[in-house]
Formats: C-alpha cells, sequence, structure tokens
C-alpha cells in the first residue's frame, strides 16, 4: 500500500516537473481558456459602459453577451440592477455592440457566463449605488454611511429626505468610481431580482413577430447571398458554369471564391448574390453546376473510422492520459472483470435558425450584423481573412434562433464579409438546412474500449478505457479530447485513462456540454455494468464509488490563470445531488408498471454537479418511452439566477438529450455528410417528450455557475441504463434508432 | 405573374415566379419576419401559417396555391400580444431561443380555433409537425390549455379580456 502512495505521489511530481511532458501534453483546455485566450488581457469595466440613469428615472443596462435562448439578455443585468436596488419597473435592457475594451468578454460558450460575470456585474450595479449615494450625500450634506437605498430611490432616513436615482443621476455621473474593496454587497437574503424570474426583454417581439434574429435583419438596398461550398469536406471549386447562374431572373452576381487556408474561416466555393434570397436559392438548386476537386477526405467514412478503431485499440496507446496503480494486475484478482465497446456518432447542432449573417462592406469599413457565440474571434478572422484592420470592422449582435456551439465557428461571418467586400452594397447570406447540415463543425465521433473490474465485495476496484478518437501529433482534434481526470478517475485504485488518434478531414467543434455530452454516456452506462456484475443498485454503487477518499488531483499546466484553471471534481457535491434525485425520484421504493423502469447516472461538467433519473418503458421489445425525467443539480449558492430560465433550459437539456439518444446521428460517407435534413436527423417531437420533467437545485455554499451544459450529458445513460433494467439489454452505441429501437 | 392573396386581413399582390414559396413571399416581399425558415420541406413547423384558417407550412406552398386565399401570419394574430395564445405564451413564458414559436403559435391557434378544450392527446396530434430545438415542449403543452382558458374567459367577458 505504502509504494503505491509513494509511487503515484513521485509520478504527479515527475508529471509537474515536466510541465508539458507526457502527461500534461494531453490535458484538456477549457474552452473559455481557449477563447479567453482571443481577447487579451482583461479590462477594467466601468458602471458608465454598462448603466445609463435618465433624469426621469429610467434606467438602461446593456446587456453585453450574445444571448442564444439561455437567457443571458436578461441574467446579467439583473446581476447589476440587484446591487445597482434598482426599480425593475425603471429597468430597460439593451444589447450591446461587440466591444471587448469597454464591456470585457462577449462570448457564449463553455456555461460561463455566470462563474465569469458574477462578481464582476454584481459589482458595477453596487458601484453605481455608491456614487448615486455619494451625490445624495453631497448634495444633503450628510456622511454617505448614514444614506440608504430602496427600489430606484436613496434615503437619508434621520432628515426624512430622498431622491430618485433619475434626480441623482447628472451628479452621481461625476463622482469618482468606487475602489470594489470598498464595497457592502447585499446579503443574499435581500436579493429581489437573483433568484426570482424575471421576463425575457425580448419575449413580446417574439411573440408578435418582430425582427429580433440575425434572419430577420434587413436595410434599404440590401441584396440576399447563398454560398454553395464542396460536399467532400475542403474540397475546392475546379471551375463553375457562373454565366448560366446569372442569367437567371434576379441574379445580380456569381463568383468563385477561393479558400483562405483557414477551414474554420472560410472554405472555397460559389457565392451568389440575388435580388431576393429565393431567387438565389433557385439558382443555386436548379442551375448552378460546379466542377470540385473532392480532395483527400472523398476516401474517409464512418465506417472507416469504426474499423480503424477496432484495430487500434488493440496495439499500444498512443497516449497516457493518466495512471494510478496496476490495473492490469488488478484484473487477474478481481471477482468479476466486464469489457466493453462503447461508441457514438457524428453529431451536428441543427439550431432552428440556419446559418445567417448581414454585412454591409463600404470605404474600407466593414459593418456586420451577426448571430455570434463568439463575436470577437469571428471579427478577428473577418479581419485577417479581408485584410482589413478589426478596427474597422463594427459589429452588432442579433439574437439567435439557437447556438448550441455551432455559432462558436464563425465561418458563416467571413463568408458573408467577403461578399460585401466583393459587391459593395449591404448582403444577407442565408444558408439552406441542408448547407447548415453539410458544414457543420461536428460533435466527433468516439470509441471507447474498457474493462473494469469488482473485487469479492462489490467494489471498484480496476478500470481501464482505451479512448480512441481523432487528432494528429499528440493533439485531439477539436472537443475529440478526454481528461484523465474524467471520473471515475482518482475514486478507482488501479485506474488507467490512455488514447490513440487518428486523423479526419471531417471538421469538428464543441456541441453543448462538448466532450461531457458523449463521455457521459460512456462513463456511465459502464458504471452501470459494474454495478449489475457486482449484484449492486446503481444508486448504492456509484454511493459506494463516491465515498472513496479521492486520489490526487493533477496539476493544471503552469501558466494557467486562476479563473480558468479547471475545478477538481467534489463527491460530496456529488454525493448530494445523487442522494437527493434518488429521494426526489422515489428510486428503489416506487413500484413501477410492467415493462418499466428507472435509470440513473450522474456528471460532473463545466462546474455543475447533475445526478438524473428517467422512467423508462420499453414495450414489444423496441418501443421506447421516457416518462419522467428528474433532474438535480449543484450550481452553487442560488440555484437558478433567473428559475423560469434554469428550469426551461434543464427541461431543454433533457428534451435534447433525448434527440441524442434516439435520432440523431451523422455518418461520414465518401468525405462527406450523409443526412441533410430532420427527416435523417430528427429532433425529438412534442408527442415524444416526457408528460413531466423535474427540475431541483441543491443550493451549496459554492459560487454560481454556469447552466446550459451540465444539465445535458447524464440524461442520456439516464435512459440508457432504464431501458437496460427493463429489457436485459445494453446499449453501448448511439443512436438507439439504429438499433431497432424507436419512440413509442 | 402578379398574384393576389389576402395577408393579415389586408388585399396584397405580389409579383414573383408562380413555384415561389408562400414563406419567401411573406418574409421578403411583404416584409413580415415572424414567419421563419427552418427547414424548406415540411419538416419543422417554423414556418406555419393560416390559409383559410387551417394551419399550413408555407415553405411548400407555392405563390400559386396561395392565391386567392386569406394567409394569416403570427403578426396577423394580434399586433400587441392580446391573442390568448401569445397572452398564454408570455404567462407561463415558453420560449427559450423563441425560433420556433411563431409556428407554435400558428399551430396552436388553429387548434384552438376548431377544438377551444384541447385534450393532451388532441394537443400531441396537432402540434407534431412542430420542432422546438430548444425543447420547450412542456411549457407549450402548458401554454395552450392556458390559452384554451383565456379564450374560455374572453368569450365570456369579451371587455375585460384585453387588458387581462
Ligand atoms: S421551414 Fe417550413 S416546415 Fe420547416
Ligand atoms: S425556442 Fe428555440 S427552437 Fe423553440
Amino acid at each position: 500500500m505504502e509504494t503505491t502512495l509513494v509511487s503515484r505521489r513521485s509520478f504527479l511530481r515527475a508529471s509537474v516537473i515536466a510541465g508539458g511532458g507526457m502527461m500534461l501534453a494531453y490535458y484538456i483546455e477549457p474552452m473559455e481558456k481557449v477563447l479567453a485566450a482571443q481577447f487579451g488581457p482583461p479590462v477594467t469595466l466601468l458602471p458608465a459602459s454598462f448603466i445609463t440613469i435618465a433624469p426621469d428615472g429610467v434606467i438602461t443596462i446593456i446587456a453585453k453577451n450574445p444571448e442564444i435562448g439561455q437567457g443571458v439578455k436578461v441574467m446579467l443585468p439583473m446581476l447589476i440592477a440587484e446591487e445597482l436596488d434598482a426599480d425593475w419597473k425603471d429597468v430597460r435592457i439593451e444589447q450591446g455592440d461587440l466591444n471587448p475594451a469597454k464591456y470585457g468578454l462577449q462570448i457564449a460558450g463553455g456555461s460561463t457566463a455566470t462563474p465569469i460575470n458574477w462578481e464582476p456585474m454584481r459589482q458595477l450595479g453596487a458601484q453605481c449605488r455608491q456614487m448615486l449615494i455619494g451625490s445624495a450625500a453631497q448634495t444633503w450634506n450628510v456622511p454617505e454611511s448614514e444614506c440608504t437605498t430602496t427600489a430606484s430611490r436613496v434615503h437619508h432616513v434621520a432628515s426624512k429626505r430622498s431622491a430618485t436615482y433619475g434626480e441623482l443621476a447628472s451628479k452621481a455621473a461625476t463622482m469618482p468610481v468606487p475602489d470594489p474593496k470598498t464595497l457592502k454587497m447585499k446579503d443574499p437574503k435581500d436579493y429581489r431580482f437573483i433568484g426570482h424570474s424575471m421576463a425575457n426583454p425580448d419575449i413580446k417581439k417574439i411573440l408578435t413577430g418582430k425582427p429580433v434574429f440575425g434572419i430577420d435583419f434587413t436595410m434599404p438596398g440590401m441584396l440576399y447571398a447563398n454560398y454553395e461550398k464542396c460536399p467532400v469536406f475542403g474540397g475546392k471549386v475546379v471551375s463553375a458554369n457562373l454565366d448560366e447562374v446569372k442569367a437567371q431572373p434576379g441574379i445580380r452576381h456569381a463568383f468563385v471564391v477561393e479558400p483562405s487556408g483557414d477551414p474554420s474561416a472560410l472554405v472555397g466555393g460559389v457565392a451568389i448574390v440575388a435580388d431576393s434570397w429565393y431567387q438565389a436559392r433557385h439558382a443555386r438548386d436548379n442551375v448552378l453546376k460546379v466542377v470540385w476537386d473532392e480532395g483527400p477526405t472523398a476516401a474517409q467514412s464512418s465506417e472507416l473510422y469504426a474499423t480503424t478503431s477496432v484495430e487500434m485499440s488493440k496495439n499500444d496507446p498512443g497516449q497516457t492520459l493518466r495512471k494510478d496503480g496496476d490495473a492490469d494486475a488488478a484484473f487477474g484478482t478481481a471477482a468479476h472483470v466486464v469489457e466493453a465497446a462503447y461508441s457514438y456518432p457524428f453529431l451536428s447542432h441543427v439550431p432552428l435558425e440556419p446559418m445567417n449573417c448581414s454585412a454591409y462592406f463600404k470605404d474600407g469599413k466593414l459593418e456586420v450584423w451577426a448571430p455570434s457565440q463568439t463575436p470577437a474571434s469571428g471579427v478577428g478572422q473577418t479581419a485577417k481573412t479581408l485584410g482589413i484592420d478589426q478596427k474597422d470592422i463594427t459589429l452588432h449582435l442579433t439574437r439567435m434562433g439557437g447556438g448550441f456551439g455551432r455559432r462558436l465557428t464563425n465561418d458563416y461571418m467571413v463568408e458573408v464579409a467577403v461578399i460585401a467586400k466583393q459587391i459593395g452594397v449591404p448582403v444577407k447570406l442565408l444558408w439552406t438546412r441542408e448547407q447548415d447540415m453539410a458544414h457543420d463543425f461536428y460533435r466527433p465521433a468516439g470509441f471507447h474500449f474498457l474493462k473494469g473490474g469488482v473485487d469479492a465485495d462489490g467494489k471498484l476496484v480496476a478500470w481501464r478505457n482505451h479512448f480512441v478518437t481523432f487528432g494528429e501529433k499528440g493533439r485531439f482534434a477539436q472537443s475529440a479530447g478526454l481528461s484523465g481526470e474524467e471520473f471515475p478517475s482518482r475514486f478507482v485504485p488501479n485506474f488507467s485513462q490512455l488514447s490513440s488518434m487518428m486523423p479526419s478531414g471531417v471538421p469538428m467543434g464543441a456541441m453543448r456540454a462538448p466532450g461531457s455530452n458523449a463521455i457521459a454516456f460512456v462513463m456511465q452506462s459502464f458504471i452501470d455494468e459494474l454495478a449489475h456484475a457486482a449484484g449492486k443498485d446503481p444508486v448504492q454503487f456509484r454511493l459506494d464509488m463516491l465515498a472513496n477518499e479521492p486520489l490526487p488531483s493533477a496539476a493544471p499546466p503552469p501558466g494557467t490563470p486562476v479563473a480558468f484553471a479547471p475545478v477538481p471534481f467534489d463527491a460530496a457535491r456529488m454525493r448530494g445531488v445523487l442522494t437527493t434525485v434518488a429521494e426526489r425520484s422515489g428510486w428503489g421504493k416506487t413500484k413501477l408498471p410492467k415493462d418499466t423502469a428507472m435509470g440513473v447516472a450522474f456528471h460532473f461538467s463545466h462546474r455543475g454537479y447533475f445526478a438524473e433519473v428517467a422512467e423508462v418503458s420499453v414495450t414489444g421489445g423496441t418501443n421506447v418511452k421516457v416518462h419522467k425525467a428528474w433532474v438535480v443539480g449543484d450550481i452553487g449558492s442560488v440555484g437558478g439566477i433567473n428559475p423560469t430560465a434554469a428550469e426551461n433550459i434543464s427541461q431543454g437539456a433533457v428534451i435534447e438529450a433525448m434527440s441524442h439518444a434516439m435520432g440523431y446521428e451523422i455518418v461520414i460517407d465518401k468525405g462527406r455528410a450523409v443526412q441533410s435534413n430532420f427527416h435523417q436527423y430528427p429532433p425529438l417531437r412534442l408527442t415524444q417528450a416526457p408528460r413531466e420533467i423535474d427540475i431541483f437545485f441543491v443550493k451549496t455554499d459554492n459560487p454560481p455557475t454556469g447552466l446550459g451544459e451540465p444539465a445535458l450529458p447524464p440524461m442520456i445513460p439516464a435512459i440508457t441504463n432504464a431501458m437496460f433494467a427493463v429489457t436485459g439489454k445494453r446499449i453501448r452505441s448511439l443512436p438507439l434508432s439504429t438499433q431497432g429501437y424507436s419512440w413509442a | 405573374m402578379p398574384y393576389k392573396l389576402t395577408v393579415n386581413g389586408q388585399p396584397a399582390t405580389v409579383d414573383v415566379p408562380e413555384d415561389t414559396p408562400l414563406l419567401w413571399v411573406v418574409r421578403d416581399v411583404l416584409g413580415l419576419h415572424g414567419t421563419k425558415y427552418g427547414c424548406g420541406m415540411a419538416l419543422c413547423g417554423c414556418c406555419t401559417v393560416h390559409i383559410n384558417g387551417e394551419a399550413a407550412r408555407s415553405c411548400t406552398t407555392s405563390i400559386a396555391r396561395a392565391a386567392g386565399k386569406h394567409i394569416t401570419t403570427l403578426e396577423g394574430l394580434s399586433e400587441n400580444g392580446t391573442h390568448p395564445v401569445q397572452v398564454a405564451w408570455q404567462e407561463i413564458d415558453v420560449p427559450q431561443c423563441g425560433y420556433c414559436q411563431a409556428g407554435q403559435m400558428m399551430s396552436a391557434s388553429a387548434l384552438l380555433a376548431k377544438n377551444p378544450h384541447p385534450t393532451d392527446a388532441d394537443i400531441d396530434a396537432a402540434m407534431d409537425g412542430n420542432i422546438c430545438r430548444c425543447g420547450t415542449y412542456l411549457r407549450i403543452r402548458k401554454a395552450i390549455h392556458k390559452a384554451a382558458e383565456i379564450a374560455a374567459k374572453q368569450t365570456k367577458e369579451p371587455a375585460a379580456a384585453v387588458h387581462s
């Protein structure tokens, strides 16, 4: 025992000293760190950049982050308004343009809005409140410490004086901005907005059909564009019948665009610009003929990746992500050993609003109206591609008809910018759904070859995972990585997390809960298999695992900014949500109808702890119905900052997980995506949705963290584990529809 | 060739080729952006409008087929959001991204016009053609029941309804 500990410690030390050595090279960088790297050093945020108070008392608050339906457009202003102690009636919310120097980080990704902005946004509100107090104190010639605030009003109780924020605003604007360290923040029990449901500021516009989305943008003289790319990833235009296209009614321009060399910015294609979008589309569908040079990816397919993965699994792994004890030796003495291969397919994001963007290039300057989750990085790529200065680009953020990670990549923004520069009039680019599905940055497929061992007491003692994934030269492809820290890492004494990489020409990228959306299925299903082998109840088996004293966490690579350092998995928090979801679902206590069972799973991602249960029936062997789902999350001290939105997106996470489980699969054949529209790639429909999805947050003494992503991953294995409990058939690959299952 | 139709009670004449989908006439010719494009193949329901009172997918309805008919788009339910479906949608706070909701509300309002008290099964049947990628289905079900209640109240006390 002693020797194991010593050798483990020295191993850890060795990895830290090696700094970028074998183990650390494969450490997964959190997405927010990657994104933040594009923004340079942090900026000092000033209250005046975010808050304007008019003499009539109207308080305009800037919502700085892109809105994709996650509710951030109200959530961040709520944080400001809370510490400002505003009257919500006075508050108007305005979407900020892209301006990182003024607003700091403006991204929608990685469930980062809450952890990044919780402190600074509240601080801005508190600073502004203090400036209003200062202005009142000066006017009344009383000490600031004797002044208090209530909704949009400063009071001096002793002299029975009070003034509205509107009355105090112009003087307050001249007050020095207080040092954040001197601010007194509210006691959470006094919160009037945080933890209370607040209305979506765009709801009236959405419900009455006013233009709010990128696709709705228009301006006088605007033309409409479509952009056709090679169906094979990385293919190039050899020639196109541009003259025939130009002869079509309404067509103003048709031209070939050369690739920029950065496939996440601009791949080659044919631009068609017309008086109306339908004319452009019509010409593309019916007249355009392109000779493509398909390039090397044409030889690749999902089938090839699958067979290659099996071959690679038999060889020595390329990388060791983590090693504790000696798994191979421990299998020899384990009472039960289980081996299984798991896999999952490529996925397309399919936000319901297809990719689009509008732009106007005039006198060397570009103005963009962009539905983008990462507008700053889009501007960077656009400037580089066009050969203009970033300063010459103005970007307005539009509401988005979903993001799910698709709009982290700004290829459509670069495309419209190139077209706008060429034609010199305002133009809106819109992709067809088919183009959207054919040119995604797909959730990577993956293959896991697992072996696990439990001892005679039913304790998990050995685990080996050989993950065969995509990548080259020791670098994982985008979102195709696995951390050595991924659970059950640190909770199994003999543990090997290994990987091997194969190259691929398929563009890949982050999709809601990147990595986790697939890994949770694998890990939590295999843990279920081991629970079964151990003869233990699936909840109890997991609780037992979580009761183990964890092995030390690997140190993050040197130089990781503290704010972005990975947070180690906290078993106590996971036990909390697991116990709660078992209670709420009546796990093990409910008498369920015939052919019906519950399945459980948990997952830690994006700083959030989620344990979930699904009650599922499988009738006739293949007809699956999810009757009810329970989601219990621990995202810190508040639960959902805006409860109505928190419930909505958590229920949405369950619905999305069901789409992953049953219907979503992008098959690659001859280097292209086979599926082209929703008939082949079906999102869940209302009829298939559970009658009830119970959402509950366990509040713990931890800073609030994000919710967009972490609720999703556990639901997939919760469903497939429930199916196993009914049928005895273990689900080891997704989606279910390719294995004969369908929704009942 | 010019086609005449009635959109949200207003007569309109549009000069577009006969195979132009009603969706693009409504959006790009008439400038009504409430109706959305999601698939173009009658698969997602984003583009749902009423044609002579029936819910229909405007992405696969050519202008030639829509000519002479009464078209209602989301903008025609009510300008200021007072239609029971809009009121209910707001009260239940249905949207996430909101992109599908025009189509959802048009399918829901067509259902309620025919069947003022739909059961869950009626709702499932009427709403199955409308995808919500964000997954707001539970709230949609709830909001349809709520809209039915609101509409019933409005019929009883029409004057008070507008302000409710
Ligand atoms: S756009 Fe018409 S049904 Fe999808
Ligand atoms: S609310 Fe986003 S698609 Fe329905």
